[in-house]
């Protein structure tokens, strides 16, 4: 009988009684957990209005909103309607579902190549994109087209290292997509390399360098367009999928014997990572970090359960980035690259997620 | 006969690990798998639940083949026991047990009540509903291989495969599991294929055993008559001594021990 096989068992883990001001806090970070997810991003997106050299006050910001969908007859001045309509809004709105898709991108991928530490650029899409964005800036080709090529590159690297680990593949077919990932990135970023050297150093090699480090300060109403198809395909995809990321992060043959079509999820989450990916880089540059992070955050949250994993991350990332972003044009008097401060903010942020949950990864 | 492998061979590439293997297991029929190391007994396993093709032969449930059946369709009559491992993150348990219903589950839902219900029976029946909201991965080796065992009943299978399901646990550990695994087996009516180092583990719970050496399936039948000193001998290859116990008070005991050599 199974009576009495759990008594021997280690009871480090189980969590003792707790009373006092430290229990009750807790108690009310779950109950606000909820609303407060659904009215973070709120908050910070209109915040985010406000935010900028040019001062622009709730009420104006209001008052704007309220006219342009017909609720008042007030109105603001030029200034303020073009600052926040053609300069802010289509930045807000690029970094958020920019910080959403790679946040989901990085959590789905931890799952399926069963790794805490992977990211969304694993299997070579941003390096591909990276080069695709490269090689339309040395070719002088207009911003639509570069970032059309950056796209294409970021999905074709990606099907490389996808033909390439089925061709290759012996046993555990993730194992081989993560190593054939490393391969093809490292390729596209050596072929960077090489553009950057052939580059004028005067004029596109500031230019490539400076994009490759990413940014969203250039972003344009055309950017949207092209940043929320791929970003939509791809995070419902994802999330209509999300559940069955748990099965899965159990392994290949696991998974199999529990009934997960392993080969249709694979294709459908590297699918909807890779154009997640490649469409964040083809307009705003390389931002790292964010794919890495924001997941774990989330589980901090939640709990690694997919079900709610995947929903919270996608939101997480978006306050994130977009905060990032504010820091990014109010630090300085120059633009600061966001990747710089994504890695710069990072990289602590994981040292230190790193001491506190080290327990639960090994 | 509910799993039955006809003619069955396996291996990888091209080297052939098992052949000619003929078994069939009914409901509430627990049949354990005996040989040496690399003998072959997990490659079986994973021919049996389709991580690799077969290299000949069949594989029949209910007497129809497996082979063209869809991965769920194949979970929904057979469920595995890996042995007791780590997952990559902290699931809760009850999370763990609810991979279980994946089969029956399509792949745009999320567990429904039902499986929600079902997962937590599982729980109970293994006696560790307590252990439900904890985190899989700060559990004991038992407690998890507990968990393991609630997962494949949450699948509501008919077979399942067990590959050394106590070979990671404690002295008392392992006998209350395979004492839970023996009652298991004809309350739920399974058809139970397992493997084992230990020809004790046989004794004690399984109600048929089949010897495997060099690639084949070398002997089959009742643990009494199947298991001997010399058939242990010879796939072993050291002396042994098989015990039974005192006829007035251990009439059920058998075991056996390695001889000194």
């Amino acid at each position: 009988m199974a009576d009495g096989l759990t008594e021997t068992a280690e009871t480090e883990g189980a969590e003792a009684p707790e009373v006092g001001l430290g229990s009750r806090l807790r108690a009310a970070a779950v109950r606000l957990r909820l609303p407060g997810l659904i009215l973070l991003p709120i908050l910070v997106f209109l915040l985010s209005l406000t935010l900028g050299r040019y001062q622009v006050s709730l009420a104006e910001l209001f008052t704007l909103f309220g006219a342009k969908l017909g609720l008042t007859d007030a109105t603001v001045s030029q200034e303020v309607s073009t600052v926040i309509l053609n300069v802010r809004l289509p930045r807000i709105f690029a970094a958020m579902l920019i910080g959403a898709g790679l946040a989901l991108s990085g959590a789905a991928y931890q799952g399926m190549f069963r790794n805490p530490l992977v990211s969304s650029d694993i299997l070579g899409a941003s390096a591909g994109a990276g080069f695709g964005a490269a090689l339309g800036i040395i070719l002088s080709k207009s911003v639509i087209v570069t970032q059309f090529l950056a796209l294409a590159f970021g999905l074709a690297a990606v099907l490389v290292t996808y033909t390439l680990a089925g061709r290759l593949r012996r046993g555990d077919p993730t194992l081989f997509l993560v190593l054939t990932g490393i391969l093809v990135g490292t390729v596209f970023t050596s072929l960077i390399s090489i553009i950057k050297v052939l580059a004028d150093p005067s004029d596109k090699l500031p230019t490539i360098t400076f994009w490759l480090m990413g940014s969203l300060a250039a972003i344009n109403r055309q950017d949207i367009l092209i940043l929320i198809g791929p970003m939509l395909v791809g995070g419902i995809a994802l999330l209509v999928v999300r559940w069955h990321l748990n099965p899965l992060s159990f392994g290949e043959e696991e998974a199999q014997a529990m009934g997960s079509e392993t080969t249709k999820m694979r294709i459908i989450v590297i699918g909807a990572c890779t154009l997640m990916t490649a469409s964040a880089v083809a307009v705003a540059g390389i931002v790292g970090w964010v794919g890495l992070i924001i997941p774990h955050v989330a589980r901090g949250f939640v709990g690694p359960d997919y079900g709610k994993l995947l929903p919270v991350s996608a939101v997480i990332g978006a306050v994130y980035l977009l905060l990032i972003d504010d820091i990014a044009r109010m630090a300085g008097p120059l633009e600061m690259p966001l990747g710089i401060l994504t890695a710069l903010i990072g990289a602590p942020f994981f040292i230190f997620l790193l001491a506190r949950t080290r327990r639960a990864w090994t | 006969m509910i799993l039955e492998l006809r003619r069955l061979s396996c291996g990888y590439g091209r080297r052939v690990v098992l052949s000619g293997v003929d078994l069939s297991i009914t409901a509430g029929e627990n049949l354990c798998l005996l040989g040496p190391n690399g003998v072959g007994k997990t490659t079986l396993f994973r021919t049996i639940l389709g991580a690799i093709e077969p290299m000949g032969g069949e594989i029949l449930i209910d007497g129809k083949s497996l082979s063209g059946r869809s991965r769920r369709q194949r979970a929904r009559l057979m469920a595995y026991v890996p042995q007791a491992h780590t997952a990559p993150f902290p699931f809760h348990v009850i999370d763990v047990v609810l991979t279980g219903r994946t089969a029956h589950i399509s792949l745009t839902a999320s567990p429904s009540r039902h499986d929600e219900e079902v997962a937590r029976a599982a729980l109970e029946r293994m006696d560790i509903a307590d252990l439900a909201d904890r985190p899989y991965t700060e559990l004991s080796g038992g407690e998890r291989q507990l968990v393991l065992i609630a997962r494949a009943l949450a699948q509501e299978p008919r077979v399942l495969i067990m590959d050394e399901p106590s070979s990671h646990l404690d002295f008392g550990n392992q006998a209350r599991l395979l004492s839970l695994i023996k009652t298991l087996v004809h309350e739920r009516d399974l058809a139970v294929l397992m493997s084992s180092h230990f020809p004790n583990h046989a004794f004690a719970c399984a109600s048929r055993v089949g010897l495997i050496k060099d690639g084949r399936l070398v002997a089959l039948g009742d643990p009494g008559e199947v298991l001997t000193e010399s058939s242990l001998e010879d796939i072993y290859g050291i002396p042994v001594r098989i015990l039974e116990g005192d006829p007035e008070t251990d009439p059920a005991l058998k075991v056996c021990a390695a001889r000194a050599f």
